[in-house]
């Protein structure tokens, strides 16, 4: 006895399945931009919030400067109190990290490289700086204290910039070695903090008591340290596992409204087409398949099936899921190594599809259709085996044109080479072998 | 990924071990613990090769977790260990781990057999690397996972095709000098073999085409699994840190 169409109830499920997936929008907030950034973003980052071209900002941050040095003083609030993000508005989704695909076929990260931008607009700041202390008049008094406050502001800068490194490699991971880097753009930056601070010190005649009064700092500083270091730690690892625990949460909030809202789909699918064991099969394997690259993909999104496939492996696997779909014959498929797609490989690609639905076709019967791609050097190899009854090549007549035209020929004319190795009775397996192009990019 | 294909065991596998070992329950006989922790997988496991009479396959003990697991397999002293990869405690690792002793025996080895629904490479090769002299996914059938257990039981290693594919990709960086080092890199013949495997090619038909017999074949498969057990290159631990293994 049936029950009401398409309600499906399942006792103790959790309610995870109807956490709110999509949030709306978030309100419209000013990032410092991280990318492309001259010098601490500001410009880029109040660009993109207001909509403006970034030159026009930038452009007025230098003219409010020449009013006696406000651009500075307003440059630097923005750095002081805006968080760093990505991109403006409008650019949110811009990705900090581009992905490359690495010769051995792996996916890597690529951290940008600075810009060579930042160097040159620091090296304009500080002639501008110069022109600007040259051609104005402060009187000697206060010029004096001028080498020093710009010390200060350059040791400042230098930290403060670093943070916002630190900040930003929490998203992009950069790597170890950079930490000696870090931690000597850190010291060079306390070092001319201190030097200008010293400096100030003794332009108002007291160099006399210098020495003691850095010793009394430096207890003060130990003394501070020792008090709330361990406060101060304990913080931190606080912080950071409960960090850790916050996306691990999310992570399992995740899979499970996927697992359950998939699960449940292809149950009730399951129970309307329990009759047709064909289309059971179909649906079971669609979403073992679907759930397997959810759960053991390295890449973990596994989400991107509109757009079309750039490499080898992409393509061997998504053919392999569509004829499977399509003629419901299991399809097993290994891979080793990968590549990226090229006019070649492509036509290869092409030639191996049209080999799987015909191991699917007429081979079905004896089992998994087995498919095998490597990629090893330059040559991309694949080969396609049923264990179906076999056929004899030269009986098929010479206007049948499936194997001859889409798979040897196809291959023949893109410069590689296609064997097509039958035994009556024992299966038919069909081997592929491409060189890549030259150029691979 | 599939029924019929999972193991070497197939068609040509089976057909090796009936001309070699005697066939069906005949002669042989051997003692099973499944560590599982889906009680409903092991009914099922239990049901499907635990008719002695039958297959030879007699399941002489039951854990959920890897106390239990380590406690049955000590008591009992199987042959051969069906063993899950995702179990409470630590995982089918953690119980290689626990029962290295009991693998090392010269005379009485236990020998682990990975059966898993994962095919993921962090798995298998984690339990391979653990010392299982086999890894099969959930989907084999009865027959085939039956055959396994035998090849298992007899030393040799069960391969299945993903399982070469991995492995090849494993090494497959190192390819570049074939010659130094020969005792920790696979040999071209090795090679050759995995990737016969990976295509899905049964032991047999291997060795046909290969023109060894299937003897041969076998042994080059147990170098491959030694190999990768003990091989501590470079490549290889890369590899593995990449994909979160180690």
């Amino acid at each position: 006895m049936p029950g009401p169409a398409g309600h499906v109830t399942i006792v103790g499920m959790p309610e995870a399945a109807s956490l709110p997936v999509d949030d709306p929008r978030p309100p419209r907030k000013l990032y410092r931009s991280s990318d492309g950034r001259w010098l601490g973003g500001v410009a880029r980052g109040l660009a993109g919030h207001l909509g403006l071209p970034v030159i026009w900002v930038r452009l007025a941050f230098v003219g409010l400067f020449m009013a006696n040095g406000l651009g500075a003083l307003l440059y630097a609030a923005f750095w002081f109190w805006v968080p760093l993000g990505v991109g403006g508005v409008g650019e949110q989704k811009q990705p900090l990290v581009g992905t490359a695909t690495a010769p051995d076929g792996r996916r890597r990260l690529l951290a940008r490289r600075p810009e060579k931008g930042q160097i040159v607009a620091l090296l304009l700041m500080v002639i501008v700086s110069m022109v600007f202390v040259g051609s104005v008049n402060l009187g000697s008094a206060a010029k004096a204290y001028l080498l020093p406050a710009v010390l200060v502001a350059a040791g400042v800068a230098l930290v403060w910039r670093q943070a916002d490194n630190a900040r930003r490699a929490r998203w992009v991971e950069v790597g170890r070695r950079r930490r000696t880097l870090t931690l000597l753009r850190a010291a060079g930056g306390v070092l001319l903090v201190t030097a200008g601070v010293s400096a100030i010190f003794v332009l108002q005649g007291s160099a006399a008591h210098l020495g003691a009064v850095l010793q009394a700092a430096l207890v003060v500083l130990v003394g501070i340290t020792l008090l709330a270091g361990p406060y101060l730690v304990r913080m931190t690892q606080d912080l950071s596992e409960e960090r850790l625990m916050r996306i691990r949460a999310q992570e399992r909030a995740e899979v499970a409204a996927h697992v359950h809202d998939s699960v449940l789909h292809t149950l009730t699918l399951i129970q309307r087409n329990a009759d047709n064991g064909n289309e059971v099969r179909r649906l079971a394997r669609a979403q073992e398949r679907d759930l397997r690259t959810w759960l053991y993909k390295p890449e973990g999104t596994g989400k991107d099936e509109a757009d079309e496939p750039d490499t080898v492996a992409e393509a061997v696997r998504r053919s392999a899921a569509e004829v499977e779909d399509k003629h419901g014959v299991p399809i097993e498929v290994v891979i080793v190594g990968d590549c990226a797609l090229d006019e070649r490989t492509g036509a290869q690609m092409q030639a191996a599809r049209e080999a799987m639905v015909n191991a699917a076709k007429y081979g079905g019967e004896g089992g998994a259709v087995q498919v095998y791609a490597e990629v090893e050097g330059r040559t991309v190899f694949v080969s396609v085996r049923d264990r179906g009854p076999g056929f004899d090549l030269d009986s098929i007549p010479a206007d049948r044109m499936g194997v001859r035209e889409s798979i040897i020929g196809r291959m023949e004319r893109n410069g590689g080479t296609a064997r097509l190795r039958s035994v009556p009775g024992g299966g038919t397996e069909v081997e592929l072998e491409m060189e890549r192009a030259e150029k691979t990019s | 990924m599939s029924d019929a294909t999972e193991t070497n065991g197939t068609a040509g596998g089976a057909e090796t071990a009936g001309a070699g070992a005697a066939g069906g329950g005949g002669g042989r006989h051997v003692r099973v613990v499944l560590v599982d922790d889906h009680r409903m997988f092991r009914t099922g496991v239990q049901a499907e090769i635990g008719q002695t009479a039958e297959t030879g396959v007699e399941v002489v003990g039951e854990a959920a977790d890897v106390d239990q697991a380590v406690t049955v397999i000590t008591a009992t002293r199987p042959e051969v260990v069906l063993l899950d990869v995702h179990l409470p405690g630590g995982g089918g690792v953690e119980v290689l781990r626990r029962c290295a002793a009991l693998t090392a025996d010269t005379e009485r080895p236990v020998r682990f057999l990975a059966l898993s629904v994962s095919d993921a490479a962090e798995d298998v090769i984690g339990v391979i690397r653990g010392g299982a002299r086999g890894y099969v996914t959930k989907t084999i059938t009865g027959t085939d996972l039956v055959d396994s257990i035998f090849r298992v039981q007899e030393g040799d290693a069960v391969f299945s095709p993903r399982l070469a594919g991995f492995v090849l990709d494993a090494f497959a960086s190192t390819d570049a000098p074939p010659v130094d080092e020969d005792l920790d890199r696979l040999t071209q013949r090795e090679r050759e073999v995995l990737r016969l495997i990976a295509r899905g090619y049964a032991y047999k038909e291997i060795a046909k085409q290969l023109f060894i017999s299937v003897k041969t074949v076998e042994s080059h498969v147990s170098a491959v699994l030694r190999k990768l057990q003990l091989s501590n290159r470079h490549e290889l631990t890369r590899w593995a840190t990449a994909r979160r293994l180690v």
